[in-house]
């Protein structure tokens, strides 16, 4: 799938490479690490609630629908990280569910 | 000794509180939870973005340009804490988190300048993938120069649907519909009261031209129906009943949601400063007096924590809640200057009631919303959920009902779900909203990471 948000200018940007799940992609510069992702593909992470896939909401720190993972399991606030080189970034949680009936 | 004065938050309020400190030889600690200062209206791009002011805040670039500049100059003259989350208040003293690391600081004066975030409205299925709010859609576009999706609706109400609709499409993203639950004829019964800021309504109505131009529909008196999607794309289309009462679907890919702003009043919160019910927004908002001490002695507030009215009333309350701070230090205040601002702020205030007035909240669709709609889109809880614990448990205050539905102890901490919960608990129990309440906001204020080893680093301010 083509990804979920779409760029609308600062295309000049140098490129970086990250890993997504294994992937690597070209990013920019300067992106979010929820930009980064979502210029990519659709959704952020799995809600530990229901089926569904999440892709954040508000942008601003103050929801926490955005929470990702390194592969070495730090967790991340996509919406307020810059992304950096070499980065490799997981959309499972690495964490036990719970409560999922 | 000189008095520690802290100030949380460097948008608007929170810079010109810190100019006006500066000036008497105050140096006060300014914390912020973003990287940079400028608040959320006045976001700065990352370095590397190109893009120049009148491209990234319009109409509003000499003034976001002018409190960067004051901003720049102060920092040899504050300490500045960027990317730092307070988290808790316990006496005298903030417990705060700077990338992962631990501090404590004690305070002489508390300032508050927190800002607000977008005040929401659960609509059946906004927990898809590709609805955001407002201000996060704005946010995208002016912090990264993205649009949320290939084909947006914005649905809601208030100023910011129609500004973020119009930077959409004037940076060439395209914007299927705005849906507005307001009438035009709210918007011309509050005319008399709006005037109060005659440009500000002049730079509506070019916002609301230059969407007529783009031919981008816009609907008014709406009532959202639906958000529609699946588990794994995410959105396809909205649905919504218009104001003649037909049902109407839109596909899209993005929707942007808001009804208006809130408040962001956790710290207040554990600072124990009283609120009261605003019948004309109904929102709490904390009790000030007209120099924005709240209720706590020591402890201040203004900017949009205090009163939405957006960032030019945030930065002459910054100012004189600066003054209220020093002349409880003892210093003389030049008193034509306090009047400037009371006065500047009478007519500001004017106008937050014409925008209550025009952009009324509409509590009716909360407690209407279907039993099936999620309300708590962090734990996905639905309304029917929540009504069962007013019906079966006589939950019928906020925090009693939380404790039980869970509606409100998620990841946002009910930043999103509470006043939409406070109306289906309301209308469930046959009882005004006031006597609800609101949830108490709870230490800490963000999720924290937990670290085995945290040390404390207790840091005070010279």
């Amino acid at each position: 799938m083509t990804g979920r948000f779409k760029r609308l200018a600062e295309h000049a940007r140098p490129q970086i490479t990250i890993q997504i799940d294994g992937q690597h992609v070209e990013v920019l510069q300067g992106d979010t690490l929820m930009v980064a992702i979502l210029s990519h593909t659709n959704s952020l992470r799995e809600s530990e609630f229901d089926k569904g896939s999440r892709a954040g909401f508000c942008l601003m720190g103050a929801c926490q629908d955005c929470w990702i993972w390194t592969t070495d399991g730090e967790r991340l606030r996509a919406c307020s990280t810059i992304v950096r080189e070499g980065l490799s970034l997981i959309t499972r949680s690495p964490e036990a569910a719970w409560n999922l009936v | 000794m000189e008095p520690r004065v802290v100030i949380v938050g460097a948008g608007p309020a929170g810079t010109r509180c810190a100019q006006v400190l500066v000036s008497y030889g105050i140096r006060p600690l300014v914390i912020d939870e973003n990287n940079r200062d400028g608040g959320q209206i006045y976001r700065r791009q990352p370095s590397g973005f190109t893009r120049g002011y009148s491209q990234l805040y319009g109409t509003e670039a000499s003034k976001a340009k002018a409190l960067h500049e004051c901003f720049d100059s102060l920092l040899d003259h504050i300490d500045y804490w960027p990317e730092t989350c307070v988290w808790g208040i316990s006496g005298k003293t903030l417990y705060a988190s700077c990338k992962g690391e631990h501090r404590e600081v004690e305070f002489d004066r508390l300032i508050l300048c927190t800002g607000a975030t977008d005040r929401l409205l659960p609509v059946k299925g906004w927990h898809h993938a590709g609805t955001f709010s407002l201000g996060g859609a704005q946010i995208a576009l002016k912090a990264q120069a993205v649009s949320i999706g290939h084909c947006v609706v914005f649905m809601g109400t208030g100023p910011l649907l129609y500004l973020v609709a119009a930077q959409y499409v004037k940076a060439g993203a395209k914007v299927a519909a705005v849906l507005d639950t307001s009438a035009l004829s709210q918007r011309l019964k509050a005319l008399p009261m709006m005037l109060a800021r005659p440009m500000v309504m002049l730079t509506g109505l070019q916002l609301m031209w230059r969407l007529w131009r783009a031919r981008v529909p816009i609907h008014t008196g709406i009532r959202p129906d639906e958000i529609q999607g699946d588990q794994t794309s995410g959105v396809c289309a909205v649905s919504w009943f218009d104001s003649a009462g037909r049902y109407q679907r839109l596909a899209c890919d993005a929707v942007g949601v808001g009804y208006h702003l809130r408040p962001e009043t956790q710290l207040a919160d554990l600072a124990k400063c009283a609120f009261g019910f605003e019948r004309e927004t109904g929102q709490w908002v904390m009790q000030l007096d007209d120099d924005y001490r709240t209720s706590r002695p020591n402890v201040y507030a203004a900017g949009d924590c205090a009163r939405v009215r957006g960032a030019d009333a945030a930065e002459a309350a910054g100012r004189l809640m600066a003054t209220s701070v020093l002349s409880d230090l003892g210093f003389a205040i030049d008193a034509e200057f306090v009047l400037q601002q009371r006065i500047l702020l009478k007519a500001l205030d004017r106008f937050r009631m014409g925008l209550a007035q025009a952009f009324p909240w509409p509590a009716d669709h909360a407690a209407q919303l279907p039993n099936e709609a999620i309300v708590c889109r962090c734990e996905c809880i639905t309304a029917g959920d929540l009504r069962a614990v007013v019906r079966e448990r006589h939950a019928c205050e906020a925090n009693r009902a939380k404790a039980f539905s869970r509606v409100g102890m998620g990841r946002c901490q009910g930043r999103y779900c509470a006043e939409a919960g406070a109306q289906i608990i309301a209308s469930a129990a046959h009882v005004p909203v006031e006597t609800v309440g609101r949830l108490r906001g709870q230490a800490p204020v963000r999720p924290l990471q937990v670290s085995p080893a945290t040390e404390a680093s207790k840091e005070s301010v010279k």
